[in-house]
């Protein structure tokens, strides 16, 4: 069994977080993981993606092959259209819906919103509003991770929350709480979808 | 005892070479190569065996003292960017006549498809013409078991080993087992004194034995190259991590046969072997076709060889394994359409970031003069370039704003203004401030000193606190070496100064200051 995710939003919305929670879970249980990162320039206010690949076999490249990511989990919603070429048909795309604007030119919504469903299927909603309504505003990007925990499949959700006790436990028990319930509202929310 | 750690290629790098018994790692901050010295600094190991650490200068100052270390007996070793190369090619390429005595090791990280750089240079030419070893691992766990292959070869061969790295395998984690401890090299002073005086009589005869041992190299390399039988058409033969997008689009062996390189100067004979079993060769290199073209040669061969000359894998940037599949005649494998909605979304200087008022006033002074030409430099300054600034005309190498603004100065551009941060600044810059003092060049250096190298995380400044004594010392009269603090309160000061300062005839430093946002929250949060 394998997944590929791509994770993607503009540098600084914590898109690593996200894996190295899902990083953290799959060694737990034995999985072979490679998870490409951008680092250096382009962090600064530009797109960022990381690749992230799970598998029960070895797993050669660092990058997924266009067609064979499963899941694409996005920060940003026009961040999630530049990946779709590495979406299978009919994968998933879970997606904040707020949109971070940072350039001029910046697309409407609802052409994002037609590119977004045109093949795949798709969760979209304002994560950065759930994560501010459960009094956890810095934790919107375990809101998407909660969304996208049953689609993940390789990994079950009380792993994916281990993994999130894990990561933050050296920055207190408060944000470790914080973000736990960040991502039940987020599993909620796609429950209901 | 063996461990298992998910790492950067990077950090399984840094930990390959802690647990090989390192005395000293020497760098310059460079994307990708940034994190493997970062992973040292923070390595509770390295501190406890007070393995050295801090950043240098430049690539050129931390090979030299790698080289120093590696004289001591120690195992050193230099980390850089590949631009880098560039810098410390004088003491890299000496340091192959030289020889190393306790292990010395140049990882060099080059950057396919320039995600943050200024070029696509290929590191293996340095070690092709100066005639060391070169290791490009495949993957994070052949990253840290190389390593210390690497400072074995070293030592054996009393040669520097370069490795090489591409963005990719950097800045991509799986996990790593780890091998066991080795303490470090106990100081032991060189018995071979000669090697080390590269006077014209002592080099001639290193030349004849390096150009000797580079033919054991050879041979040595086709133990670690792998070679598998098959029976096809075409064979190929794959560097470093493009194995792994090569392998990745078959589930078993590939019936045809292959080459997996990891070592170079890779072995006549085993690509002889390879050709014997097919007509065609593809070779699959990241960055430039170095091997291509040895193979390519200027004369028809037999077996015809493909790669990025012929535009059977693209002519640049980085592989992937889909450039792979199409270059095996492989289908694409269906997926979501591209979407034309997404827009670029460049990067772009932080809000709140000192340079961002910096370059506002600068902008507003340098429109009252329309001749105006401001060099610029390394750092994130340079996003200076993009809207809305459009401040900067130039950025080309590291130290090259002052230099640039010299000679422009000198054949008539005026206003000639130099715009520089200060981890560049003493890097690369300080000599070339040298030469506009002793010409009495009229340029105007503006140094944005952010108090950190920013661009590559905010690693410590060389020049946090010294730059007003280096410009002094250098020779810059103390009137015109002025203190400006970049903030839009302060923006009609601000504008007044670099006015004066450009209205001077003569060398003047305008030194813009205030905290890198990045490290200043980062300072706030540890308060």
């Amino acid at each position: 069994m394998k997944k590929d995710i791509i994770l993607s939003g503009v540098g600084g919305q914590g898109i690593l977080s996200i894996a190295t929670v899902i990083g953290w879970a799959a060694i737990k249980n034995s999985l072979y993981l490679k998870q490409a990162e951008v680092h250096g320039m382009s962090q600064r206010g530009g797109d960022v993606q990381s690749n992230l690949r799970l598998s029960s076999d070895p797993i050669f490249s660092d990058l997924i092959p266009k067609g064979e990511c499963e899941i694409i989990i996005s920060m940003e919603p026009m961040e999630a259209l530049r990946y779709l070429p590495y979406l299978k048909k009919g994968g998933w795309i879970i997606t904040n819906s707020a949109p971070f604007v940072n350039i001029p030119s910046y697309p409407e919504t609802s052409a994002i919103d037609a590119d977004l469903h045109r093949d795949a299927n798709v969760i979209s909603f304002d994560s950065d509003q759930i994560a501010k309504d459960c009094g956890a505003p810095r934790s919107s990007n375990m809101v998407l991770l909660g969304a996208a925990a049953k689609y993940i499949e390789i990994l079950d959700v009380d792993n994916l929350k281990d993994g999130i006790r894990n990561v933050f436990a050296r920055k207190g028990d408060k944000i470790v709480e914080d973000n736990i319930k960040a991502f039940e509202a987020g599993y909620e929310i796609a429950s209901k979808k | 005892m063996s461990e298992k750690t998910l790492l950067l290629g990077d950090e399984a790098l840094a930990l390959g070479a802690l647990h090989a018994g390192l005395s000293g790692v020497y760098a310059y901050p460079g994307t990708p190569s940034t994190e493997i010295t970062e992973y040292i600094q923070g390595s509770p190991l390295a501190k406890g065996r007070n393995v050295h650490c801090q950043w240098s200068c430049n690539e050129k100052t931390a090979m030299e003292a790698a080289l120093g270390a590696s004289y001591a007996g120690k195992r050193a070793m230099v980390c850089m960017k590949h631009v880098g190369m560039n810098v410390c090619a004088d003491a890299f390429v000496n340091s192959g006549m030289t020889g190393a005595s306790g292990g010395l090791v140049v990882v060099a990280c080059d950057d396919p498809s320039m995600h943050s750089s200024q070029n696509e240079q290929d590191s293996r030419f340095y070690a092709e013409f100066a005639m060391v070893p070169c290791f490009e691992p495949s993957s994070q766990q052949e990253a840290y078991d190389m390593v210390r292959l690497a400072f074995d070869y070293s030592e054996t061969y009393h040669t520097p080993v370069l490795m090489r790295l591409t963005t990719r395998m950097a800045h991509s984690r799986a996990v790593v087992k780890t091998s066991e401890m080795r303490e470090e090299n106990p100081l032991r002073y060189p018995e071979d004194q000669k090697r080390w005086v590269l006077l014209p009589a002592v080099a001639r005869l290193r030349n004849e034995q390096i150009i000797k041992q580079y033919a054991e190299y050879e041979e040595d390399s086709s133990k670690g190259n792998i070679l598998s039988e098959g029976k096809a058409k075409t064979g190929v033969i794959a560097c470093g991590i493009g194995w792994n997008y090569l392998m990745e689009n078959f589930s078993s062996k590939p019936d045809f046969p292959t080459l997996k390189v990891t070592r170079y100067p890779v072995s006549k004979k085993q690509v002889r072997l390879l050709a014997s079993m097919c007509e065609s060769i593809i070779v699959v290199e990241e960055g430039q076709p170095l091997l291509e073209k040895a193979l390519k040669g200027y004369l028809p061969t037999e077996t015809e060889i493909k790669g990025r000359l012929d535009g059977t894998l693209p002519r640049t940037g980085e592989l992937t394994p889909d450039v792979l599949r199409k270059a095996l005649g492989m289908p694409e494998k269906e997926a979501c359409a591209k979407s034309d909605v997404a827009v670029p979304r460049p990067p772009a200087l932080c809000m709140g970031c000192g340079h961002r008022d910096f370059y506002t006033a600068l902008n507003r002074v340098v429109k009252n003069y329309p001749t105006a030409r401001v060099f610029s430099d390394i750092g994130c300054y340079t996003l200076g370039y993009l809207a809305p600034f459009h401040a900067i005309n130039s950025c080309v190498d590291m130290g090259a704003s002052i230099t640039m603004a010299i000679g422009a100065s000198e054949s008539g551009v005026h206003p000639s203004i130099a715009v520089i941060g200060d981890s560049t600044f003493t890097h690369s810059g300080m000599t070339g401030l040298l030469d506009a003092v002793n010409m009495n060049a009229n340029i105007t250096v503006c140094i944005s000193d952010n108090l950190t190298t920013g661009m590559t995380g905010g690693q410590d400044s060389a020049a946090f606190g010294r730059i007003e004594n280096i410009c002094l010392g250098i020779g810059v009269p103390k009137e015109h070496i002025r203190l400006i603090v970049p903030l839009p309160k302060n923006y009609e000061e601000m504008e007044r100064v670099i006015k004066e300062e450009i209205d001077y005839r003569g060398v003047s430093v305008v030194v813009c200051r205030r905290e890198c946002i990045q490290t200043a929250k980062r300072h706030l949060k540890k308060q």
